[in-house]
């Protein structure tokens, strides 16, 4: 493994992006940086600018005002940049499937190309944490 | 001395790679102890290196609108400006003698160019809040930098009107540190609190403010270009530590087990600076002036005053 990518999987900067999600999930992220869960200890931190990041977390089914938006959020971003779903509704659009604002035909991966799906509603703290080590593995394995 | 000799001063000790490993090193200890105070673990300690690495190999992205050139060579300002200081302090620590008349003065002007690169770089990015960022850093400067001017007249008048480091240094090293002195302590906590805004550290971080201007003047800034800020501001944290350490506590005495009694000293101007940083909230920028031309001015005018009179 290459320095490059050894020093992008330990120091990850994960911006979080709310596509009118119910906060759930939003949450259960914050629950991970708690002195409970501390993912600062793999190097994580959340960060407040899109130029900053290497990890966009996608939270909420992505509707029609946010389409656009992932997507210019997703051009602004410096390569490489990882793309976490988290909670179901960007992995599958969960209750919110035939809600009338929602885009039939586009779930987050066909908008931008998504690297890990974390399911769950909301997902716990572990299950984010452990699809972030999937996230890991996966980049150090492939390129 | 040859042209060599001076170019490894400054590339490698005690210039830009010393202070630069010094530097990631404090900075992994702020996070450790801000990590502790908290009830947190808190990173490993290669973990600012790892940052630093990991910003240099991405991709670095230059705004619409923005001043190419300006955006790319305002980091670079502030790097040159605290490796010219880190090497200048580094050298009179080792050697009192090395010094020139007026570099006390040349080391104040010099501090001031990080922040100068800050005020650039967010001005050329072309963003609102980037120019936000930008103009509360230049009010953040126009306020402190009168208080740490009055701090720092305490230890010259205290050694007799010198205005060489070296000269401070050995005054002290023959009369016991400034500090000492009721005067010195009343220029040492005004000049702390300068050394917090210079740093950009939690109470005066209004120019950064990730919560509510999401990174203030860096916000444009990516990959390479950021990490050289990142490295900037990691070598000021050891730089005006010890700037400090040299002007009030009588500098780091490399001799034997001074060296660790040296070391203490600085790792106890950083444990101050990071428990400030920990136990405040952010100040608002009007807040942040008054507070600055307000007491602190007043408790290092009082220094001055204390220290003419001779206490």
């Amino acid at each position: 493994m290459d320095l490059k990518k050894r020093a992008l999987t330990k120091s990850l900067w994960a911006f979080h992006m709310s596509t009118a999600s119910c906060n759930n999930c939003d949450i259960e992220i914050l629950d991970c940086l708690t002195p409970r869960h501390d993912i600062e200890r793999f190097g994580i931190v959340l960060i407040g600018s899109i130029r900053h990041a290497d990890v966009l977390l996608v939270t909420g089914v992505v509707n029609r005002n946010c389409r656009d938006i992932v997507k210019k959020l997703y051009d602004q971003a410096p390569k490489p940049c990882l793309v976490v779903a988290v909670g179901t509704c960007p992995a599958g659009r969960g209750i919110f499937h035939n809600s009338y604002n929602v885009v039939e035909a586009e779930p987050l991966d066909k908008i931008i190309p998504v690297d890990a799906y974390i399911p769950g509603c909301p997902p716990k703290p572990e299950a984010i944490i452990d699809g972030i080590v999937k996230l890991i593995d996966k980049c150090s394995k492939s390129r | 001395m040859n042209i060599a000799a001076r170019l490894l001063q400054f590339i490698v000790f005690p210039g830009f790679l010393f202070t630069a490993a010094a530097g990631l090193f404090l900075c992994w200890l702020d996070r450790k102890i801000t990590a502790r105070i908290q009830y947190r673990i808190g990173p490993p300690w290669h973990q600012p290196l790892t940052d630093i690495v990991k910003l240099l190999g991405k991709e670095t992205m230059i705004p619409a609108g923005a001043s190419k050139a300006t955006f790319l060579t305002a980091p670079l300002i502030g790097l040159a400006g605290v490796t010219l200081v880190s090497t200048l302090l580094g050298l009179t620590d080792f050697d009192p003698k090395v010094g020139f008349v007026g570099d006390i003065i040349v080391v104040l002007y010099l501090l001031t160019l990080p922040a100068l690169s800050v005020i650039l770089g967010g001005f050329s990015s072309n963003n609102p809040l980037a120019s936000i960022g930008s103009s509360r850093e230049m009010k953040l400067v126009l306020s402190y930098e009168l208080p740490f001017i009055l701090a720092l007249l305490v230890p010259i008048i205290k050694s007799g009107g010198l205005l060489t480091i070296g000269g401070i240094l050995n005054y002290q090293l023959a009369e016991g540190a400034i500090l000492n002195s009721v005067s010195g302590s009343f220029a040492l906590v005004a000049a702390i609190l300068c050394v917090q805004a210079k740093l950009g550290l939690v109470p005066f971080d209004l120019a950064e403010a990730e919560t509510e201007i999401v990174g203030g003047a860096l916000i444009e800034y990516s990959g390479p270009p950021l990490a050289v800020f990142k490295l900037t501001k990691a070598m000021l944290l050891f730089t005006l530590p010890l700037f400090l350490t040299i002007l009030f506590l009588g500098g780091i005495i490399l001799n034997g087990t001074a060296i660790l009694w040296g070391v203490l000293k600085l790792a106890a101007l950083l444990v101050v600076i990071v428990l400030i940083r920990n136990t405040n909230p952010r100040l608002r920028i009007d807040q942040a002036l008054r507070f600055f031309w307000g007491p602190v001015t007043i408790l290092a005018i009082l220094g001055v005053i204390l220290a003419l009179f001779g206490y």
